[in-house]
């Protein structure tokens, strides 16, 4: 079977002013959202208590609502339902340094009147934890990209880097965007379903421009929207491909991977959409609004070769010269 | 000609590997090394513990002062005012001037860490910045040490403490089901298990519910309350020893077979505890534990052998908690809590189930989409990504990995991206075969068209996935962990591997064939 069967280049370039437009808007609207509206920061970055209940029955939501705000900690503590009708989570901001302040037996005691139920999961961050882990999570997310920039710019060229990384910011800060405006909850798998975004959408963008670079090396023109298009265009079947296979695979872990699992399959799901769409009509666009030049770029491969060769020759000389 | 290559024995060699390893894991069996679960999926305790190490220091300069007394008394030198200031510095004065130079050589022989500073006959004494931080490192390194003896003897499967970072503990129980178990754990932990036998102040005790705390201090008491009635005792604040000189401590059950906890004191600890109730027979003693009084008994004789009993209205897993904590040593500083998380056992089996739900169907949608789409091909494609599963689990189970849920979510999404190699390479291939070329040619020039984007695409994610394993913690470092180990098998089993399989096939495919070899149709060819 075939989907994309190659005939000839499509001419995307040519189009390429009206997918930068789309990507604008999308960008503004992201950043518009994390600015504006924000983050709803989980537990794990921002500190505070999370616990998760379930009753054997309906959970009495109001009632337990009731229960628990006799306890000054959990004033205007957040009561939500949690994936079914029996399970609810429970969010406050307080979070107590004493160790014998066992959150589990405090709703025992609190929650007594309101029916069975089990305590099945407590997060219990403090402040300082929380915001060593944000820290550490923006030191991973930066460390990553100047891993990548550097890596890129050695096997390609830096405007093949620099084009990469944008493309992996596009893909991140929409995401991002898309996180806060559906309200997901940020906690650390969030942050390692963008780190995975930021290394699944780079491995579109490579190997998009491991041919491009191919092209520079076989076709004859030095027109770069050519060797773009077609470019793109050869392995337009392979990038759908690949992201089908891993937009099913997220796919079953958002619909049957479970309530916790849910924030962290959808992150995914967001990313693998743009990230396919961002290695197809966003990054190699912007390899030519950076200004990079295929003849340029032939010269200065000569010249390394040229440079190489003659080195080779010296050493020739001088082994020579030293027998 | 059917030929046996290098690739081929290879992805064999791989698959057995990964088959015979991942065995223990899959079967749960007790020999083998195994893949352990984490906490999010068996359920369990994790805790980070922070430690007030400033408690250490102040007690520390504390005993630096009593030093610095019994310093002088022995070498009786004569000072005054001898004083703990804002827990920092000593100070004290010298009246003789001649003393000085004695004082100043003496104390800086005796105590370490220390500077001195002097004015006007008034000596002031810091502790320096080197054996304050020694201080707080050994506060730390003590209390892991006593809260992992104490975890072992609670009787839990493999309890795990360790340092983490410059000045945290990290606790992580597994099997930890219900709240009264946790609640016994906590206690066990937090408990600073400072054992004191102190004297009974006779002379004053009669007017202790009046008196202050100062004037207490004054007389050089303390008073101290019952551990259940609250009672007042006026007691001497120098303790007559101290649970240091403690060696054992178990439970046993007294006349009335209520639980007590009998201890055995070392040599010294028996000399001084023998001579003291043989000095003081008619008086009191008051056994304190973390400056509570659980007892009081009168001494009747002299007491040798260092034997010495708790007693108290104790439940019996109370007391066995207790004689836990007492033998394993005091807490220098008060450890408290920084981060919890509890997964109670019911919530992890479900989160097991979801997720192994996930990657069974995520990975018979992706097999039968191959298959589908790239014919025989795609079954190659599938034997790599199954010896790609197993190889997998069999690392983990080799390095004895831990696997969390976000690890599944990796390996999940490993099977996603494993067979993106092959998609590359299989697309690779049809072009060269739309270009004519014989099914020889396309394989062999397939595989290195495809070879250096696959190379550099994986490379880079190899860099996000350390980069996360170093900076990472908890729940992404074994996501991170799991995807690198699946990109680096994907480069064995999807690109050798494959490789490999199409050389062995090579004789039986026939270009006429293509539509089941390669799922394409050519016509005619160039």
């Amino acid at each position: 079977m075939e989907i994309f069967k190659y005939t000839k280049p499509l001419s995307l370039m040519a189009k390429s002013k009206r997918f930068g437009a789309v990507s604008v808007v999308l960008l503004l609207i992201s950043l518009g959202l994390i600015l504006f509206k924000g983050f709803n920061f989980g537990v794990d970055f921002a500190g505070g208590t999370l616990i998760q209940i379930k009753y054997e029955g309906a959970a009495p939501i109001s009632k337990i609502r009731e229960a628990i705000s006799v306890d000054k900690a959990y004033e205007g503590a957040g009561v939500t339902r949690f994936g079914s009708d029996d399970e609810i989570v429970i969010k406050t901001k307080f979070s107590s340094q004493v160790l014998g302040d066992d959150v589990g037996k405090k709703m025992h005691m609190l929650l007594k009147e309101t029916g069975k139920f089990e305590v099945r999961r407590v997060d219990m961050i403090g402040a300082k934890v929380g915001s060593e882990l944000r820290e550490k999570g923006l030191t991973a997310m930066i460390l990553a990209i100047i891993g990548i920039l550097a890596y890129v710019s050695f096997r390609f060229e830096w405007r093949f880097a620099i084009a990469s990384v944008l493309a992996l910011l596009h893909d991140v800060t929409i995401a991002m965007g898309m996180i806060v405006l559906f309200n997901v909850e940020v906690n650390l798998d969030i942050l390692a379903a963008l780190l995975t975004i930021l290394g699944y959408s780079l491995n579109d963008t490579i190997i998009v421009f491991d041919r491009i670079r191919e092209g520079i090396r076989t076709m004859k023109t030095s027109d770069l929207s050519t060797v773009i298009d077609e470019s793109v265009t050869r392995t337009l079947s392979r990038t759908t491909l690949t992201s089908l296979t891993t937009f099913f695979v997220v796919l079953t872990l958002f619909v049957f991977g479970g309530e916790i699992i849910h924030g962290f399959a959808f992150t995914l799901l967001v990313g693998v959409l743009v990230g396919t769409y961002s290695s197809i009509f966003v990054a190699s666009p912007l390899l030519m609004w950076l200004g990079f030049s295929i003849s340029d770029y032939r010269l200065k491969e000569a010249e390394k070769l040229k440079r190489q060769k003659e080195k080779e020759k010296m050493r020739a000389m001088y082994e020579q010269g030293m027998l | 000609m059917k030929r046996l290559n290098y690739r081929v024995v290879l992805l064999a060699l791989a698959l057995i590997f990964g088959i015979v390893f991942s065995i223990p894991s899959l079967t749960q069996s007790e020999q083998g090394r195994k893949i352990t679960l984490g906490l999010d999926l068996q359920g369990g305790l994790h805790m980070l513990l922070g430690i007030k190490s400033n408690v250490a220091i102040d007690s520390k300069i504390k005993s630096i002062a009593a030093t610095v007394k019994y310093l002088f008394d022995d070498e009786e030198i004569i000072f005054d005012d001898l004083q703990v200031n804002d827990d920092q510095r000593i100070t004290f004065e010298l009246l003789d001037k001649d003393d000085f130079l004695r004082a100043k050589t003496l104390l800086s022989k005796e105590i370490e860490g220390i500077t001195l500073e002097v004015k006007d006959g008034y000596f002031t004494l810091f502790m320096t910045e080197e054996e304050r931080i020694r201080t707080q490192k050994n506060a730390i390194s003590q209390a892991i040490d006593t809260i992992r003896n104490r975890l072992n003897a609670f009787g839990l499967a493999e309890p795990t403490v360790a340092k983490q970072g410059q000045d945290n503990i990290l606790v992580e129980v597994p099997g930890v089901k219900t709240q009264s178990d946790k609640d016994r754990l906590k206690k066990l932990i937090e408990r600073a298990a400072h054992l004191q036998l102190l004297a009974v102040d006779e002379d004053r005790i009669a007017r202790v519910a009046t008196m202050s705390e100062e004037e207490a201090k004054s007389y050089g008491d303390v008073i101290l309350p019952d551990v259940y009635t609250g009672e007042k005792y006026l007691l001497r604040a120098i303790p007559v020893l101290d649970g240091s000189m403690l060696t054992d401590a178990k439970v046993g059950f007294d006349e009335q077979n209520q639980p007590v906890i009998n201890f055995t004191l070392n040599g010294q600890g028996a000399k001084i505890f023998g001579d003291f109730t043989g000095k003081y027979v008619g008086k009191r003693m008051a056994v304190v534990l973390d400056d509570k009084v659980y007892s009081a008994p009168v001494i009747n004789e002299r007491i040798g052998g260092g034997r010495v009993q708790i007693s108290g209205n104790f439940e019996f897993s109370e007391a066995q908690d207790l004689a836990i904590a007492l033998r394993s040593g005091a807490l220098l500083a008060p450890v408290t809590i920084e981060s919890e998380r509890f997964i109670g056992p019911s919530l992890g089996a479900e989160s097991i189930k979801a997720s192994s739900l996930a990657l069974l169907l995520g990975f018979i949608l992706v097999v039968v989409f191959m298959v589908f789409y790239y014919g025989f091909a795609g079954v190659i494609a599938n034997i790599a990504l199954i010896g790609n599963l197993f190889l997998i689990l069999a690392v983990m189970s080799l390095a004895g990995a831990t696997l969390t849920l976000p690890g599944m979510a990796g390996i999940v999404l490993t099977v996603g991206m494993a067979v993106d190699a092959n998609v590359i390479i299989n697309e690779r291939i049809r072009e060269l075969l739309y270009q004519g070329r014989s099914i020889a040619k396309s394989i062999e020039e397939g595989y290195n068209n495809a070879f250096t984007a696959i190379f550099d695409a994986n490379v880079t994610t190899l860099i996000a996935a350390i980069v996360l394993v170093v900076y990472g913690t908890g729940a992404i470092k074994g996501f991170a962990i799991t995807m690198g180990i699946g990109i680096l098998a994907s480069m064995l089993t999807a690109i050798v591997g494959t490789h490999g399989l199409y050389e062995y096939l090579l004789p039986k495919m026939d270009k006429k064939r293509l539509k089941f070899w390669f799922g394409i149709q050519v016509e005619g060819g160039k």
